[in-house]
């Protein structure tokens, strides 16, 4: 389903002949796909497709009912810890906790990577959250919610990012600063593996899509 | 020149080295206290059941010394069970629901410590404070007084097993929507070893007999809990999340 680029390189992450079967659908079966470093990989897909099930599989949340996800050629299984250092997954669910602030919401997320946690005020102002870091994230917006989770974005080390629907929530300011910083990241040799709905607004041959068809059998 | 970059940011990424399990262990502990503090109805909520539940027996029963300190133990003992199960949802459950038990599961620690700190929270929380009052409540009872060594050395070592024990549960059920019935089926049988132990060590100690026996298995059962249990509950989490 997707072209790999003529490389010698080996791919940062890759699937081989991936199958996933959910409620006795099959969704996707025998899918290859490899991601390199400076690729942005976008699932495309009407609803019900497979793109959450997909990034789940790709992050190691989830199995898949056959075929084996690599990184750097060796199956995540194996080197789970190694693995989960150098990704950053966010899924549709922010991971904000409503009795923390916005400050030590961030600051346990990105302690939790092994950053320093005292990066998080300066961060929350890369967001927009600059005035919110001593509020109750239960006081807070959806997309102020989106933009705590979405803030680790600005200080991980992770070459490998795996987004589910980042954009959910986020007004168009948001969506351009995040577009920007896509593109800072495949430049520094990272990989990026998202789904969304919106068209990004980022040169096209930058883009990879991978297309998801729904399949009712 | 992306693709020269890309190899020494994969391999570069020593920075980790330096949080090691212990500081992984204080990080979730730190913030699942945190939480639950700004929550206080989580805390108290255990444990006015236990109160209320032991108080309710001399009124139920009646005052007469005999009956009530010959039941004392069991009852000491089972509002223990019940108050930790009453607990017991919260321990996953809300971090599930909101996203932060995957994040959890996808950091780059080993998951048994993370399990292992959320589970030294939840024993801190509704534990602890039960070896305190216990004592108390105890006297409403009439509780022999030779027994009262034996019932905070078995509650000491007895209640760490209830939350080790019930995070599996918990960890098994946190997936289905209505799963609380399902946890007391899982959970309940478990209990009863420790049941049976604890309350048979303060029935001797009140007949002023050795209980070092019954305390020795609970130590036993407390050890190979606090060893296993906190990979099962990470086996579990990932079935869960699956």
């Amino acid at each position: 389903m997707h072209t790999t680029n003529e490389t010698t390189s080996t791919p940062l992450l890759s699937a081989k002949m991936l199958t996933c079967i959910r409620e006795d659908r099959i969704l996707f079966e025998a899918l290859n796909i490899n991601a390199y470093s400076g690729d942005i990989i976008q699932v495309e897909g009407p609803n019900g497709a497979g793109k959450t099930s997909l990034l789940r599989i790709l992050s190691g949340l989830s199995v898949p009912y056959d075929g084996s996800v690599c990184f750097n050629e060796k199956n995540i299984q194996k080197v789970r810890e190694d693995y989960h250092q150098n990704l950053l997954y966010l899924g549709h669910l922010p991971g904000v906790k409503g009795e923390m602030t916005a400050q030590e919401n961030l600051a346990f997320n990105l302690a939790l990577q092994g950053l320093n946690p005292s990066l998080a005020e300066n961060t929350l102002k890369d967001v927009n959250l600059l005035g919110f870091e001593d509020s109750l994230a239960s006081h807070l917006s959806a997309g102020q919610h989106r933009r705590i989770a979405l803030a680790q974005l600005w200080q991980t080390k992770a070459p490998i990012w795996i987004l589910d629907e980042p954009f959910t929530a986020i007004d168009k300011v948001g969506v351009k600063a995040l577009e920007s910083l896509f593109l800072t990241h495949v430049d520094r040799g990272g990989c990026i593996i998202l789904t969304t709905h919106q068209d990004l607004a980022l040169p096209k041959e930058r883009i990879k899509k991978l297309t998801l068809e729904y399949r009712f059998f | 020149m992306a693709q020269l970059m890309a190899q020494p940011m994969v391999n570069n990424i020593q920075y980790l080295n330096s949080l090691s399990y212990r500081s992984a262990f204080m990080l979730v502990l730190k913030r699942d206290l945190t939480i639950a503090f700004r929550h206080k109805d989580d805390i108290l909520n255990p444990i006015l059941f236990f109160v209320i539940v032991i108080t309710l027996f001399p009124l139920g029963i009646g005052p007469e010394i005999n009956t009530l300190s010959r039941i004392a133990p069991g009852i000491i003992w089972v509002a223990a069970l019940l108050s930790t199960l009453l607990s017991l949802d919260r321990l996953f459950k809300s971090d599930y629901n909101d996203g932060s038990l995957e994040q959890m599961l996808l950091s780059p620690h080993p998951i048994f410590v993370l399990v292992l700190a959320k589970i030294t929270a939840h024993w801190l929380l509704t534990g602890l404070p039960l070896i305190f009052i216990a004592p108390l409540l105890a006297v409403l009872l009439h509780l022999n007084e030779h027994s009262y060594g034996a019932l905070m050395l078995t509650l000491l070592l007895g209640t760490p097993i209830l939350s080790l024990i019930g995070a599996i549960g918990v960890a098994l059920t946190v997936g289905i929507k209505k799963g609380g019935v399902l946890l007391s089926l899982l959970i309940l049988p478990l209990y009863i070893p420790v049941l049976i132990f604890a309350t048979s060590a303060i029935d001797s100690a009140s007949m002023n007999l050795p209980f070092t026996g019954q305390l020795a298995i609970i130590a036993a059962l407390f050890f190979s809990t606090l060893t296993l249990a906190p990979f099962a509950v990470s086996s579990a989490l990932k079935v869960s999340t699956n």
